[in-house]
């Protein structure tokens, strides 16, 4: 039954558009190509070309760029290599904020979603609604807000001295902390969405069935509720940890010298006269191999788990 | 027999609507009972209760004696095999049978030994080791069971286990329900709005309309003996004939038939003088000659249905008779247009009030 209906509705699908298959797919690959493909390409380019003072590149093969990443010659040089700490820290550092700011999302993302999947159709429509408002003003904007909010004669401060809660300002701007509620807040509704949609089709009668066979709710939060719901929860950390990673906004403005991250770090080689082009790209590219390593390991996990059941046959 | 549910004038609102309204019922140990009525009656919310999905408004559910209305699900020793059978999607059919083992805590092998067990006694031995999406509907309902059966609960609640199965399987996984029920001596309460299935399979059925008990009984019971005109056009097919009741007498009603004869009947639910109903099934009633017939009609129409013929007939005054001959003898099925008489096999007719 079910192969003569999906037979039939492909031969429909077949009769109307032909042969326009390959045809439709153009447009996407036009952008894929000329947006994602053509500028990886030409960052890995730059990232082996030689640096111009002034920025810019010097078309002669080089990778100094790379060298300069991870090992120390010296002011000149010219002295026996060791290993470069500067880079590796600030990678070191913008994956624990990432990934701070990735667990923190789905501590406050995952109650968050839950309570929308679980409310009535209208309602349920108004609080998406509310989570995606702030996409309707620039990230920088928002950012520069938050900035003006937590520094130390802002709003916050100035309100809590006042109820006689604290007595001197609460020092957050420049530091790490302001950084992490920077991505977190940036970054809360792609944890949140794709959770909530995992949950939208949890279907309930689950746990009750638990509950049924003796779980108590943290057992069927465990053991059902979490495992079913795990594409959306992978999906919003990988939404989420990934552009906090690169992001330049929150650490550039929120953060001081000792909370720079990878993104910044990109940024200012790129930015005035002071940038080292194939530096900037060298690190792009760095950064480019650690996610998709990241991705591939994943990808695989998943794959090898399915292979397992498959092989259970 | 022991008592295994008591179910104590049980009321169930959501807010003015009222689910159950004083449902009162004792099931006994080792018992199939069912709990039959159309969609909205109030069946699933009374199951549902029983394994603790809903809070009662108002009354008491004991289980062996034992009030379990506040436990919480996971603590009555009580499963449910669901609608849709809630299978754990990302667990393979061992680990959801086992589940509820392991949440008892029992040791590793045990687990293990019981969950092959029960596999085996659901012919699903070789599919341990698959993913619920890889089985068809009816393996999945075999799964259901298996991981309700698997910790051994002395009561069982089965929430129309078999509507999402198609109509030659249902009838296989009737037969293979009633012996496991049989050979665990669990008791089983099934919720079905399917008369048939109620009747094949049950030892006892509360039949229930718009949150209230219409009648408790055995399938003979019900079907023979219904106590209202609801549970008599609910089970099976009836006629409902309008009757006046001039006379009742040491347990036997003179009844007044539409067209003016008048019987004898001692088959009732309680009569008094004055307007009842006269329940008579299509196949107590039988076609013959004009002359000397309770009532007279023309044949309307004929339905073919293989091992019987359903007869419509007009009859005089306007109403609409019903009567089963069996296909076997061709003599007796009338012509279309014809005009017949209609014989009413009087001890199986049965005089309702309501």
């Amino acid at each position: 039954m079910a192969q003569i209906g999906s037979s039939a509705r492909s031969s429909v699908k077949g009769g109307t558009f032909a042969g326009l298959g390959p045809l439709l797919m153009l447009p996407s690959w036009v952008v894929i190509g000329f947006f994602l493909v053509l500028p990886v390409i030409l960052m890995l380019v730059y990232s082996f070309l030689t640096k111009e003072f002034r920025g810019g590149v010097i078309w002669e093969f080089s990778v100094n760029a790379y060298d300069q990443f991870f090992f120390n010659r010296g002011l000149f040089g010219d002295e026996a290599p060791t290993i470069e700490w500067t880079y590796i820290n600030i990678f070191w550092r913008s994956i624990w904020q990432a990934g701070l700011a990735t667990v923190l999302c789905l501590f406050i993302g995952f109650p968050t979603a839950w309570f929308i999947a679980t409310r009535s159709g209208h309602s349920k429509s108004m609080w998406l609604f509310l989570i995606t408002i702030p996409y309707w003003v620039n990230l920088l904007i928002r950012t520069i807000s938050l900035k003006f909010l937590i520094r130390d004669t802002g709003p916050m401060n100035t309100w809590l001295m006042s109820w006689g809660i604290i007595d001197q300002p609460i020092h957050i701007i420049n530091s790490n902390l302001a950084v992490q509620l920077g991505l977190f807040y940036s970054y809360l509704p792609f944890m949140v969405l794709p959770i909530y949609a995992s949950v939208e089709r949890y279907d309930f009668s689950l746990s009750e069935a638990a509950a049924d066979l003796y779980s108590t709710r943290m057992e069927t939060l465990r053991q059902i509720i979490i495992p079913v719901v795990k594409p959306g929860i992978i999906a919003g950390c990988i939404l989420v940890f990934v552009p906090s990673l690169g992001a330049f906004l929150a650490p550039d403005l929120l953060g001081g010298s000792k909370t720079f991250m990878i993104g910044s770090l990109i940024e200012e080689q790129f930015k005035g006269n002071a940038g080292n082009w194939p530096f900037g790209a060298a690190v792009s590219m760095i950064l480019l191999s650690l996610v998709l390593i990241a991705l591939m390991f994943y990808a695989r996990s998943q794959s090898s788990a399915r292979k397992a059941t498959r092989a259970a046959d | 027999m022991n008592t295994a549910v008591e179910i104590e004038n049980v009321t169930k609102r959501y807010g003015d609507v009222v689910a159950l309204s004083s449902v009162s019922l004792a099931i006994e140990d080792n018992e199939f009972f069912t709990l039959l009525g159309p969609s909205g009656c109030g069946k699933t919310t009374l199951l549902r209760s029983i394994a603790g999905f809903e809070q009662l408004s108002q009354g008491d559910i004991k289980l062996f004696g034992d009030s379990i209305v506040d436990l919480p699900p996971n603590k009555r020793p009580v499963n449910t095999v669901f609608q849709h059978y809630a299978l754990f999607p990302h667990l393979t059919v061992a680990d959801n049978v086992g589940f509820g083992l392991q949440r008892q805590r029992l040791p590793s092998h045990e687990i293990a030994s019981r969950v092959a067990d029960i596999l085996e006694m659901v012919q699903l031995g070789s599919y341990a080791d698959r993913l619920p999406s890889m089985l068809s509907g009816g393996q999945q309902q075999r799964v259901a069971l298996a991981r309700a059966l698997a910790p051994r609960p002395r009561l069982l609640l089965l929430d129309e286990p078999l509507s999402a199965l198609d109509l030659k399987l249902r009838q296989d996984v009737r037969v293979e329900l009633q012996q496991i029920q049989h050979d665990t001596g669990i008791t089983f309460i099934f919720v079905t709005h399917d008369q048939e299935e109620a009747l094949t399979m049950s030892d006892r059925i509360a039949v229930m309309s718009e949150g209230v008990l219409q009648q408790v009984g055995t399938p003979r019971q019900i079907y023979e003996a219904p106590d209202n005109r609801f549970v008599a056009d609910f089970i099976g097919d009836t006629n409902l004939i309008d009757v006046q009741v001039t006379q009742v007498l040491d347990q036997c009603a003179t009844c007044v038939l539409p067209g003016g004869a008048s019987i004898a009947c001692n088959n009732m639910a309680g009569a008094s003088v004055g307007a009842g109903h006269l329940s008579v099934r299509p196949e107590r009633v039988t076609l013959g000659p004009v002359d000397g017939s309770a009532l007279q009609g023309e044949v309307s129409r004929l339905t073919y249905l293989g091992t019987d013929i359903h007869v419509t007939v007009a009859l005089s005054d306007g109403g609409k008779m019903d009567v089963r001959v069996q296909n076997s003898d061709s003599a007796a099925i009338p012509q279309p247009g014809s005009t017949i008489g209609l014989y009413l096999d009087i001890a199986a007719a049965r005089l309702l009030v309501d």
